[in-house]
């Protein structure tokens, strides 16, 4: 089974990388953009005897090192069964 | 404890780049202090004579640099890597009064690993991390001197000989930024305050609490270095041992050590009692 593992910043966490993205895509011109955020995914292949087995085990992978919850969130997305 | 019976480990894995200048602080103090790689506790894999234990020594450092090329988040899979392996160890080591110092990398690692802020002295070792050390707000390295202001009350056992009020100690870091949980900032602050766990406060030439660039990655309340509530875990950004003698200052100074000299003398002042 594989799974997208999302991790991006908490609501009103500052993206520096983001901002410096969305300053050098206005400054290439694309003046129509508002905001930029960054997100991280990790594409994970796993065994497991069900989904939600699987996406408990992907739970506890965000909590103990994918994401810091202090300014993280996650979100699962399923690619394949 | 006699001086030459203090052993310290400065604890290494692959992208660990300030171990060097670490030990030889240590050593020029004149107790036993070697670069360890975390796998000499754990691997099957190492010589009999380079296998070691935590309960060999008596203070571990995590130095600065990179690990495992600070993929995921800057500290977070040497986190894992030490949690996974040591984490009882270490446990058992902070309550037992031990300390344990961070340096920038190593700061990251503390943070990650859930041993700062450390408002538990029951569980010096967190569930999950309770604070981070985000991206620096101007997003870029920031690698250049930078002023502290000395603010702990004598909780620190890494500052307690420090004399000066402000230090130079430089700064080389990306990910520096204090961010405690959102919308409980000041009551972390607070808390840090009344249990004495502040210990150095970024500020300008003139000793006054700054913004960018003095402080260089927007922390928090000008945070560069906290402990826990014990007061024997000790991370902060700067580099102590960038400024251990003090030729490694950019100003003239005729006194032989720089300013970092003090966190190393502190600690092993604290252990020669211990």
């Amino acid at each position: 089974m594989k799974a997208n593992v999302f991790i991006e910043l908490k609501e009103g966490v500052a993206d520096p990388e983001g901002e410096a993205t969305k300053k050098a895509l206005r400054l290439l011109g694309f003046k129509n953009v508002k905001n930029v955020s960054t997100i991280k995914v990790f594409r994970i292949d796993i065994d497991a005897r069900n989904k939600d087995e699987a996406e408990e085990e992907l739970k506890a992978m965000c909590e103990k090192l994918l994401a810091n919850p202090v300014i993280q969130k996650y979100k699962i997305e399923w690619l394949s069964d | 404890m006699d001086v030459d019976e203090i052993k310290v480990a400065v604890l290494r894995i692959e992208g660990t780049n300030c171990e060097d200048e670490t030990v030889l602080a240590f050593k020029n103090l004149g107790v036993f202090c070697e670069a360890v790689h975390l796998k000499q506790f754990y691997s099957d894999m190492i010589r009999d004579d380079e296998q070691r234990n935590i309960t060999d020594y008596h203070c571990l450092v995590f130095p600065g640099g990179f690990s495992a090329g600070d993929y995921v988040r800057a500290g977070a899979i040497f986190s894992a890597r030490t949690k996974s392996v040591l984490q009882k160890d270490i446990e058992n080591f902070i309550k037992t009064g031990y300390p344990v110092l961070g340096i920038c990398n190593g700061f990251q690692v503390l943070v990650e690993l859930g041993a700062l802020p450390g408002f538990d002295e029951d569980k010096p070792i967190a569930e999950k991390p309770e604070m981070a050390l985000g991206v620096n707000e101007s997003n870029r390295f920031e690698c250049r001197p930078s002023f502290l202001k000395h603010e702990n009350r004598g909780k620190c056992v890494f500052t307690r000989k420090l004399k000066k009020d402000v230090v130079m100690f430089p700064v080389a870091h990306a990910e520096g930024r204090v961010i405690f949980p959102m919308g409980k900032e000041d009551e972390f602050v607070e808390k840090l305050k009344e249990n004495d766990q502040i210990v150095f406060r970024y500020v300008n030439d003139k000793g006054d609490y700054a913004g960018y660039p003095w402080n260089p990655n927007g922390s928090y309340y000008n945070i560069a270095g906290i402990c826990n509530v014990k007061g024997n875990v000790f991370g902060l950004m700067p580099h102590p041992e960038r400024v251990f003698w003090s030729y490694q200052h950019p100003d003239e100074r005729s006194d032989e050590y720089g300013d970092g000299k003090a966190v190393f003398e502190s600690v092993i002042e604290y252990l020669k009692r211990f």
